[in-house]
């Protein structure tokens, strides 16, 4: 019982005091590529500590759904991490959660767009409208992937499906493009380059950014804790594909999902140095070339057999 | 139909009265004719106003000749209308409405005739439809540049029109001119546009040193042309950084940005100034280069050029960025005629039109760098051919600073001829800068006009926008970079 309030207590302090770092590793690695020093690593915790402590202004135009936006936001990414099993299994777990998961990931966006057509800016409209457009093809090929998890592993609950232990198949075909299907899920869901550019200060070219212009102050300060929690959980997942939880209790655990979740940013921040975003109406093309590559998975692991 | 007007060279002055008179109608037969048949296109149109009657003059440019023609006509102060010149030449659309708003001169027929500067309570043009949506962009923008609004008629992502407001940069320097004394002058000059200080300040100077009928010194000239390249190259290199970061890719946007400190650091040792301040002035230039300075200048370059060229290979050869801006924004070379494009925008659309070729003035007389040229006119193309015309002025002024010559840099220039006209015209980093400067019977300044290549381009810019995506506006924005308070004046 002491153990189990313990790893409770364990799981939700990773979830709301590490992800923050990892926006920090990213800056980091951009600006090393840039030939730049980069803010500091800590500098997303310095920035939610301010806008924590401002004041909140809401337009005149809005109504209260978008004072409500943000912890709707924020609860649906919270619930969504207790489901994923970090070091070893999640806090909740039981069969069919991985539909949950994916469902209250989509609860959160369903608010989000809310909130920003709530506004009733023509940015925040186009916004909106762009991420309704891209996340109806991301959110197939998210669900074909955790599809092919279930059948894989013969299993629907999201704890079950990461503790294979060490005998798991790393470089299965199946599970190698799983992987390159959930990084790419990772880049769509939370608006990184080649998709979205978080850095752009251009409203017309924005897909998440544009959304959350209208907030300030603690609002903000929770939507983007919330992006960075969403981002964190994307990260894990992609990398407990590869390297799943062990199952131990330790620090030294804590210290593998650290390196195994800042080794997934470095390589999100490589992948924005290197290249260019992508033009707007292109990115249909990725996305469905994406779902693609989940049903290829798919097919292997239906074919193939149980691994 | 034959018309005989005047023939001017770019900097020397004419007597008013030897510009010649024609009635309306054969104005404007010979502006259309000109333009659509003599492959000449229109400089400017501008109007001086005479007690009773209104002035009217056309300047145009027969490029391929290197010819500016010019000729008045005169309009009835009691009934300021004609049949607009718009529709048979879209070209005029800007000028006309420039008319329209200083002079109140109404071109009937005008198909949107609205104030350029002050029309921001003027209705935009309107899409109507079930789908169409409107979207409208500042003047307050994100990030720190100047204010212009942009009224988009959307379809989904896809733009039918865009609209551009400009004006709120509007500080009425044409008239402050004739206000004020020379000195002043040359500092209202470099204000016109804080990008293009150099450019305007060599426009100015040119046109002075016309009216005076004074010539600068061989070294004066080749130092002009030094500071007005490393302008050019400044600009570029940074419109070239400033496009890497629309399209998020980092490596060369920081390098360029780099770069371009280079030139604005060469530039700041020349003139004392990083954006070229207070250097140029009619009768000289106020500063002389040592010959220490000179051969670290040559060296500085040398290793400038090395660099530039591995940045830009970098970014001109990443496929992820060329897909961005190839069939982005394109602006057919017909196109480019029609609305009358000047500088870079113009020739990467394949229009090969270059003040420093067509219309030479002192350094450029005895040695220029090689136009250059590209068809595609896309967002690719506006890129490409900065870059190119990097490199070319790199070249040039690494050949220039070898031969300069030693002498006084400054020699005084004033007394102006009485009741002329001066048109100067100079090839600044975004395209031709025109002044225009009429003097009264004691030789002061009467009329001052001034023509920024933004004038003639923000209409490219509308243009290209027809049918792209709206996502794509930024980036089409910034191939331009066109100059909002250079337009608004």
């Amino acid at each position: 019982m002491v153990s189990e309030l313990l790893k409770l207590t364990g799981h939700l302090a990773i979830l709301l005091l590490i992800p923050p770092i990892f926006l920090g590793i990213i800056a980091k690695t951009k600006a090393f590529f840039a030939g730049r020093k980069g803010p500091p690593l800590l500098q997303v915790y310095y920035d939610l500590f301010k806008l924590f402590c401002k004041g909140g202004v809401d337009s005149r135009s809005a109504s209260f759904m978008i004072r409500l936006a943000p912890g709707i936001v924020l609860s649906t990414l919270l619930m969504a991490g207790l489901l994923l099993p970090l070091l070893y299994e999640a806090p909740i777990h039981f069969r069919g959660d991985l539909i949950l998961f994916a469902y209250l990931l989509a609860l959160g966006r369903f608010f989000t767009i809310l909130a920003a057509l709530d506004v009733g800016s023509s940015f925040e409209g186009m916004g909106a409208s762009r991420e309704a457009a891209f996340s109806a093809f991301s959110e197939l090929a998210f669900f074909m992937a955790l599809v092919t998890l279930a059948v894989m592993t013969q299993s629907t609950s999201l704890s079950h499906i990461f503790q294979w232990g060490n005998t798991h198949p790393t470089f299965h075909p199946a599970v190698v493009l799983l992987f390159i299907s959930f990084f790419l899920i990772l880049l769509t869901e939370n608006s990184r380059m080649p998709i979205d550019d978080p850095n752009t200060h251009l409203e017309l070219t924005m897909i998440h950014e544009v959304m959350i212009l209208d907030y300030s102050g603690p609002d903000l300060g929770l939507i983007l804790y919330g992006a960075t929690l969403k981002l964190f959980l994307f990260m894990a997942l992609t990398a407990s594909l590869l390297w799943p939880p062990t199952g131990l209790f330790g620090f030294q655990e804590i210290g593998y999902l650290l390196a195994k979740v800042a080794g997934i940013a470095v390589v999100i921040g490589v992948v924005e140095s290197v290249k260019s975003r992508l033009r707007l109406s292109k990115i249909p093309q990725l996305l469905v070339a994406n779902l693609v590559i989940t049903t290829l998975a798919l097919l292997i692991t239906v074919l193939g057999g149980p691994i | 139909m034959k018309i005989n007007s005047a023939i001017l060279k770019n900097g020397v002055a004419m007597a008013l009265h030897e510009i010649p008179e024609i009635d309306f109608i054969s104005w404007r037969r010979w502006i259309i004719e000109s333009c659509q048949l003599a492959k000449g296109r229109v400089i400017s149109l501008l109007a001086e106003d005479h007690g009773d009657r209104m002035r009217l003059y056309g300047l145009l440019g027969i490029d391929d000749r290197g010819e500016l023609r010019l000729a008045g006509t005169d309009l009835m102060k009691n009934d300021l209308r004609y049949p607009s010149l718009t529709p048979d030449l879209p070209e005029a659309h800007w000028f006309e409405r420039e008319l329209y708003e200083q002079h109140n001169i109404l071109p009937e027929g005008h198909p949107w005739l609205k104030p350029i500067r002050r029309g921001d309570y003027a209705p935009f043009y309107r899409v109507e439809g079930e789908e169409i949506h409107e979207v409208a962009v500042g003047p307050v923008h994100a990030g720190i540049i100047e204010p212009g609004h942009f009224r988009f008629q959307c379809h989904g992502e896809k733009v039918f029109h865009l609209e551009i407001q400009l004006g709120y940069q509007h500080r009425g320097i044409e008239t402050m001119f004739p206000k004020a004394n020379p000195s002043r002058q040359a500092v209202l000059a470099e204000s016109i546009a804080g990008d293009t200080v150099v450019g305007h300040a060599l426009c100015y100077a040119h046109a002075m040193e016309g009216l005076a009928d004074k010539s600068v010194s061989v070294r004066a000239k080749e130092l002009r042309v030094v500071a007005l390249e490393l302008e050019r190259m400044a600009n570029h290199v940074g419109d070239l950084g400033m496009l890497s970061s629309d399209v998020g890719f980092l490596p060369a946007s920081a390098y360029f940005g780099r770069l371009r400190g280079e030139f604005l650091n060469l530039l700041m040792e020349l003139t004392g100034n990083r954006y070229g301040r207070s250097f140029i002035r009619p009768g000289g230039t106020l500063l002389d280069l040592s010959k220490e300075k000179i051969l670290d200048f040559w060296k500085r370059l040398e290793k400038s050029e090395q660099e530039f060229r591995d940045v830009s290979d970098l970014f001109f050869s990443e496929t992820s960025v060329l897909a961005r801006f190839e069939q982005t924004g394109v602006i057919s070379a017909e196109l480019a005629r029609t609305l009358g494009l000047v500088g870079f925008p113009a020739r990467a659309s394949g229009i090969g039109h270059d003040v420093r070729s067509d219309y030479p003035i002192g350094a450029y007389r005895v040695h220029k760098p090689p136009m250059v040229r590209l068809t595609t006119g896309d967002v690719y193309a506006r890129a490409r051919i900065r870059s190119l015309e990097v490199k070319r002025s790199l070249e040039f002024l690494k050949e220039g600073l070898k031969a300069l010559t030693v002498e006084k840099t400054f020699l005084p220039c004033d007394r102006f001829k009485f009741s002329s006209l001066v048109v100067s015209l100079v090839e600044g980093w975004r395209g031709e800068i025109v002044h225009i400067a009429i003097t009264d019977s004691s030789g002061k300044i009467r009329l001052f006009k001034i023509i920024d290549p933004s004038f003639h381009n923000w209409q490219g810019l509308q243009m290209a926008m027809r049918d792209g995506q709206i996502s794509d506006f930024p980036l089409c924005n910034k191939s331009f970079n066109l100059s909002y308070a250079g337009h608004d004046l």
